[in-house]
């Protein structure tokens, strides 16, 4: 289990966000009145990271790796069951709603539905002033000309104020969605796939408006989404989670160029690239199978049934920790990949040295 | 003679706001064998095309017109009895969302059967026979005891696996997969893939691979027709689509593309939205978007040409070869003119 440190690198101080060992565990419960707790689904178990002010950090991985749970939990939409959030230098992780609050408007969240996050029966201009009046920054008046400021700032026509969600299109709805978000002038934004959802143009767009943003607004986003070309393109530094636990973080070239987790290489190799020629010469790892049940997770290497350099008697007896490789770069895995690309046959059949 | 051959196909829907021109005047044809792709964003009309072959619109409030030929005989004008014994035979679909295109009621076997016995006059036992033998070439594990479990017990990637091994059942000469990754992850997606180009050389089926992806295209489509606003705007070999595409529109979506190969600061975006298809633009539909554009775009519809020598690579587009050229040697560098 990687320890309750800050496990990724850089400079100490500017870190806007430390999640330190964060756990969520649901319950399996059994009868109607006295229920019984049978399981837990372990959604994120044990995931360290920090976000540096300024910076994106971006968390890729398959469905049902934890990764929505793990950012609700940071929102503090969920209690967490262990571990710490640090957010700008204090300790959130038990605050009571009221004390919280104060917290609601430095972090704000993005989602990944345009049609089911905006409130049909309500107006664009209530739905984006709604934070603005929550925290009661300022007067009615003071409100609307902020609220038509913002529209223009995300690309929307300020007359549009008095519309309804349902007369916009997908990109134009996720624009509301951004504007909202900025609204309170928050330090942290967490995107939970905000382009998911929209056809290829549309989903530029919004990938653009969102590095435009960081650059005028100084924002900080946690940036989620399954499309590795897309968390490619957005993000500073990308954590790869896999059944709940971060199985490697590092910064972002360093991740696409010479990753090593074996579940990173597979990754990768299976994202389809848009030119032919270096498609099809390039061999893929296909991964076996599908993701375990959380309820019930594989011992010791989370990875390890679907893994092409599973070893006996090491990889499912011993956990691998977190470990460095060296600026920032940290993989959780015995027998971390030594070159890339690589081959299914390499992967399987290169001398494994482990790593001490 | 090619196996599916589609000329000047048109498909209009009644709506109370007026006519919806949802696909207008699209041809292609595939070959035995043969991997074609249909490219294009919601709304461009790559559904309803192939909706429209199979006729599955809903008859009340569609007008088609045009041509499908296939096997020498037209798909559009035929009687729905004949229709009825070629779809799921001769021709089978893959749906894009694989959660509800299985009936959640029946067990996986028994559906399978059922596709069997419509066509083929076997016993319960031999259909069931040829189920299982498919569902273990479409891999899945333990085959003989998933047989009987229902749709929810299987996963995502599973199920669409068994809607794979649905369309497969009584060998189709061609096979329609409406976006049959979307709904996946990656590696699953990588799985299914790999599955249909195996499955299609075994059984030699034509395939037609809707999808707004250009990386799926690329990996497995032998033609491409790219559509915007119910009309072909290119129609290209894979290679040629890709190394020199000469339609504005595939610059766009080209461009607008986040890679894992290349580092782009900024990506390519078409501005604006599709147009409405109860009013499309005049002339070339794509000229409100278009950062070429040129007066003649205004009014002038541009035909589906060659814009050079090469006669299987044809586009709609106004613009003369060499500004293409120069143009498309900039998308591919990343460097594309974007409109302001």
């Amino acid at each position: 289990m990687p320890a309750a440190t800050a496990t990724n690198g850089g400079a100490r101080g500017d870190e806007l966000l430390v999640v330190e060992d964060l756990k969520k565990h649901f319950p399996v419960t059994r009868g109607i009145i006295f229920q019984k707790q049978i399981a837990a689904v372990k959604a994120v178990d044990g995931v360290s990271f920090t976000v540096r002010q300024g910076e994106t950090l971006g968390v890729v991985g398959e469905s049902g790796c934890g990764k929505s749970t793990m950012a609700r939990c940071v929102m503090r939409l969920l209690d967490v069951t262990g571990g710490r959030i640090v957010f700008d230098g204090r300790d959130i992780t038990r605050l009571s709603r009221s004390d919280m609050r104060p917290y609601r408007r430095e972090m704000m969240m993005i989602f990944q539905d345009p049609y089911a996050s905006l409130n049909p029966r309500k107006r664009v201009g209530f739905i984006v002033a709604e934070a603005l009046e929550v925290h009661k920054m300022g007067t009615e008046a003071e409100i609307k000309k902020r609220v038509q400021e913002l529209l223009e700032v995300v690309g929307l026509n300020p007359e549009h104020y008095n519309r309804f969600p349902h007369e916009f299109s997908g990109g134009q709805r996720q624009r509301i969605g951004v504007a909202r978000a900025l609204a309170v002038n928050p330090k942290l934004i967490v995107c939970d796939e905000p382009v998911s959802a929209l056809d290829v143009s549309v989903q530029a767009q919004i990938l653009n408006l969102l590095k435009d943003l960081q650059s005028s607004f100084g924002l900080t986003y946690v940036f989620i989404a399954h499309d590795l070309n897309v968390v490619r393109h957005i993000s500073d530094r990308v954590m790869v989670m896999y059944l709940g636990h971060a199985v490697e973080i590092a910064p972002r070239h360093d991740l696409y160029v010479e990753p090593k987790h074996p579940y990173t290489g597979a990754l990768l190799s299976a994202v389809p690239i848009p030119d032919p020629e270096v498609g099809r010469a390039r061999r893929r790892i296909v991964l076996e199978g599908d993701v375990p049940s959380p309820i019930n997770p594989p011992s010791a290497c989370w990875f390890h049934p679907r893994c092409p350099r599973f070893r006996e008697g090491h990889c499912d007896v011993e956990t691998p920790p977190l470990t460095p490789f060296g600026d920032g770069h940290f993989a959780a895995c015995h027998y971390p990949l030594e070159r890339w690309p690589m081959t299914e046959e390499e992967i399987r059949h290169s001398t494994r040295q482990p790593v001490s | 003679m090619a196996l599916l051959e589609v000329r000047d196909l048109k498909t209009h829907f009644r709506t109370d706001d007026g006519i919806v021109k949802a696909v207008d005047g699209v041809s292609f044809s595939i070959e035995k064998g043969e991997t074609l792709g249909i490219v294009g964003e919601s709304g461009s009309g790559k559904s309803v095309t192939c909706l429209t072959i199979m006729g599955l619109n809903p008859k009340r409030n569609t007008i088609s017109s045009g041509e499908a030929i296939f096997k020498g005989e037209n798909l559009l004008t035929m009687s729905s009895s004949r229709l009825r014994d070629i779809r799921g035979d001769d021709i089978a679909m893959i749906f894009q969302d694989p959660m509800t295109s299985l009936n959640p009621v029946h067990r996986i076997g028994a559906q399978l059967v059922e596709a069997i016995q419509l066509h083929r006059d076997v016993t319960k036992k031999q259909a069931r026979a040829r189920a299982l033998e498919l569902l273990k070439a479409v891999g899945i594990p333990r085959a003989e005891r998933r047989i009987d479990d229902y749709p929810h017990q299987f996963s995502g990637g599973m199920r669409q696996r068994v809607m794979i091994a649905m369309a497969l059942v009584n060998d189709p000469d061609l096979l329609i997969a409406d976006e049959p990754t979307t709904a996946l992850d990656v590696t699953t997606q990588a799985q299914i893939l790999t599955l249909m180009t195996d499955l299609q050389k075994d059984f030699g089926s034509a395939i037609i691979v809707i999808t707004h992806d250009l990386g799926v295209i690329a990996e497995i489509a032998d033609d491409v027709v790219v559509m915007y606003a119910a009309k072909i705007a290119e129609r290209a070999p894979v290679a040629n689509l890709f190394k020199r595409p000469h339609h504005p529109y595939t610059w766009g979506l080209l461009g607008s593309l986040p890679r894992l190969d290349a580092d782009v600061e900024r990506l390519v975006q078409i501005r604006g939205q599709p147009p409405s298809l109860l009013h499309p633009p005049r002339g070339c539909r794509f000229h409100p978007r278009c950062p070429y554009v040129m007066g003649v775009c205004k009014t002038v519809e541009p035909e589906l040409l060659p814009a050079a020598d090469e006669r299987d690579h044809v586009q709609a587009c106004h613009l003369d070869v060499e500004t293409k050229d120069r143009e498309a040697a900039k998308v591919l560098a990343g460097t594309m003119a974007e409109a302001s």
